[in-house]
């Protein structure tokens, strides 16, 4: 089971004056269960490409098979795929519509043709999951907070039942509580349901964190496509092209260049603590 | 007198039904003191829903308090005679680029606000191109802005707002929809601002790592200013920002964790140069 994209070409406007490439030769291979985070600056074509893992937006050129079907084939069901592979906007509360937080829910089991009693099953599971508490079900979803909105489009999309999810800037103007916590439930359901997650983000300490693969894009092309660790020892490479690697990186790194004998790859806190103690209990010996 | 002196400020959303019954009333702003000086860099802090963005919108005279004062230099913005003047002096930049931007050339877009008050037209050009060279967006004024990055139309949001001269310029969340090179423009730009022109910021934000800089910081929670003083001050108190949703810059936090595994690091170190240094002496002291 996995997405396989081989060679994949995406222009935008070809044959105008305005034509521009915004996927360039992508092969890449995501495997079931996996936790990738996706990074580029803006415009480096992370949304086109993740609008194509749906079939949301057709390749000019290439192939593109979920687990092993050529999604492009005239056969293929490509709105089975669409609830296969679940993709959360931007900012996805702006989508918000109903009355109340579960009939929103249930909106996409029931477009699904479910009937109402399994998508009200859906929908209580997705809700439990993303951590919103029972007492807020049957409320409007405008009179939430801003990160509790959030949660409730993400559920949304979980009661559909996807293999896999994509998420858009899951976190972007959200308090820093609120960004930790959307970020722990995602990774709960991704280690309790096994579904492969692929998250979009600005924040490398936030990627850095959680993913377990990083895939760096730019200009159109796949740049990195490594362990969080492996991509972010190319920081210099990533600050040319308008990224950085988390805070604590450069601190080992400068450590390092000042002569300290300290591992530099580390690029969260807990582990460059690590490094930071071992390398002072290595002096301690001395 | 400061250019912002708030006394008391309350401000209450109330609800009502369709017979103008009070149905709820939600207190976003609760006795709110406020002291900042002419060309001060102000950053307030505070999750979603805290009040901060209240907070700005009585700033710019776009809110009228409910209760308790405020001076924005000098005038008082509960008196209608004041609100030109009031929103002349406290300039409004948004979180969404998208939203601030009207005209189909940046030029002109900067041109717009001083075009608006009847500027004369030599000025109009002379201040469009002081205001586009002041935040680096000088070669762009005959671009079209929907061709710019993120970064860049946020800038020339900004440059559109210096364009009318403002004493103090408000920024609600200014980058939160950026990515890392585009945040850091945008800061350069504000600090650059701050610096060269004197003109007061205040900079409402969710990243830590933006109110380093910062002459002052004010941390809100439920209508309150609860916390007040120097970044170092501020993010010394790790585990008090936390009780208010918040979180202190990656470099911080691994000091303070650092100091609690028992090395000799001072609380609140706020860049990697001061992290280095200490790490640095301990280990000269082996």
């Amino acid at each position: 089971m996995s997405i396989i994209l081989n060679k994949v070409n995406y222009v935008y406007s070809a044959g105008t004056a305005y034509e521009i490439q915004a996927l360039k030769n992508v092969n890449l291979k995501i495997e079931d269960g996996e936790f990738i985070g996706v990074i580029g600056h803006t415009g480096s074509g992370k949304s086109t490409l993740i609008q194509h893992l749906n079939g949301l937006m057709r390749a000019t050129s290439g192939g593109i098979y979920y687990n092993g079907e050529d999604i492009y084939d005239k056969d293929y069901d490509m709105r089975g795929l669409r609830s296969k592979v679940g993709l959360v906007f931007q900012y996805p509360e702006h989508q918000l519509f109903e009355t109340t937080i579960f009939d929103d829910v249930c909106f996409g089991p029931l477009n699904q043709g479910l009937s109402k009693k399994e998508a009200g099953v859906r929908a209580f599971e997705a809700l439990n999951c993303v951590g919103l508490s029972e007492e807020l079900y049957y409320q409007s979803p405008f009179d939430l907070s801003g990160g509790q909105k959030r949660r409730v489009a993400i559920a949304g999309v979980l009661a559909m039942k996807p293999e896999m999810i994509i998420l858009d800037e899951p976190t972007a103007g959200l308090d820093p509580k609120g960004r930790d916590e959307i970020l722990d439930q995602i990774a709960k359901m991704h280690k309790e349901r096994g579904i492969t997650v692929v998250l979009v983000s600005h924040s490398m300490e936030d990627v850095a964190k959680y993913v377990g693969r990083i895939i760096v894009m730019n200009q159109g092309e796949v740049m990195f496509d490594d362990t969080p660790n492996g991509v972010f020892r190319h920081y210099r490479e990533l600050e040319a092209v308008g990224l950085a690697a988390p805070a604590v990186t450069y601190l080992l790194h400068e450590l390092s260049e000042r002569g300290l004998p300290v591992g530099t790859e580390a690029t969260t806190v807990e582990t460059a603590k690590k490094e930071i103690l071992k390398m002072l209990a290595s002096l301690e010996k001395r | 007198m400061g250019i912002i002196k708030a006394r008391k400020l309350v401000h209450e959303y109330i609800r009502r039904d369709e017979e103008g019954n009070v149905e709820s009333i939600q207190t976003a702003l609760d006795r709110v003191d406020l002291d900042v000086k002419a060309g001060e860099f102000i950053a307030i802090l505070g999750h979603n829903g805290s009040g901060k963005s209240t907070l700005a919108k009585h700033i710019n005279a776009i809110l009228e308090p409910g209760e308790g004062s405020l001076w924005v230099d000098g005038y008082d913005v509960s008196d209608d005679a004041n609100i030109w003047n009031v929103r002349q002096s406290a300039g409004m930049v948004f979180q969404n680029p998208d939203n601030q931007i009207i005209a189909s050339v940046v030029e002109e877009d900067v041109g717009f606000g001083p075009e608006n008050i009847g500027v004369p037209t030599d000025e109009i050009w002379q201040r469009v191109e002081d205001s586009l060279r002041a935040v680096g967006m000088l070669k762009y004024r005959t671009h079209s802005p929907n061709k710019l990055s993120g970064g860049q139309k946020q800038r020339v949001a900004i440059a559109g707002v210096m364009a009318m001269q403002p004493k103090c310029i408000v920024l609600d969340e200014p980058t939160a929809m950026l990515d890392p090179n585009g945040r850091k423009e945008v800061l350069k730009a504000v600090h650059k601002l701050n610096k060269e022109k004197g003109v007061t910021i205040l900079l409402i934000t969710h990243y830590m790592e933006e109110v380093v800089d910062a002459d002052k910081v004010y941390v809100m929670d439920k209508g309150r200013v609860v916390m007040q003083g120097t970044p170092r001050e501020i993010f010394s108190k790790v585990d008090e920002l936390k009780s208010y949703r918040l979180d202190v810059p990656q470099i911080t936090l691994l000091a303070h964790e650092l100091r609690r595994e028992g090395l000799a690091i001072p609380e609140g170190v706020l860049t990697r140069a001061e992290l280095m240094e200490a790490i640095e002496r301990i280990c000269q002291s082996y």
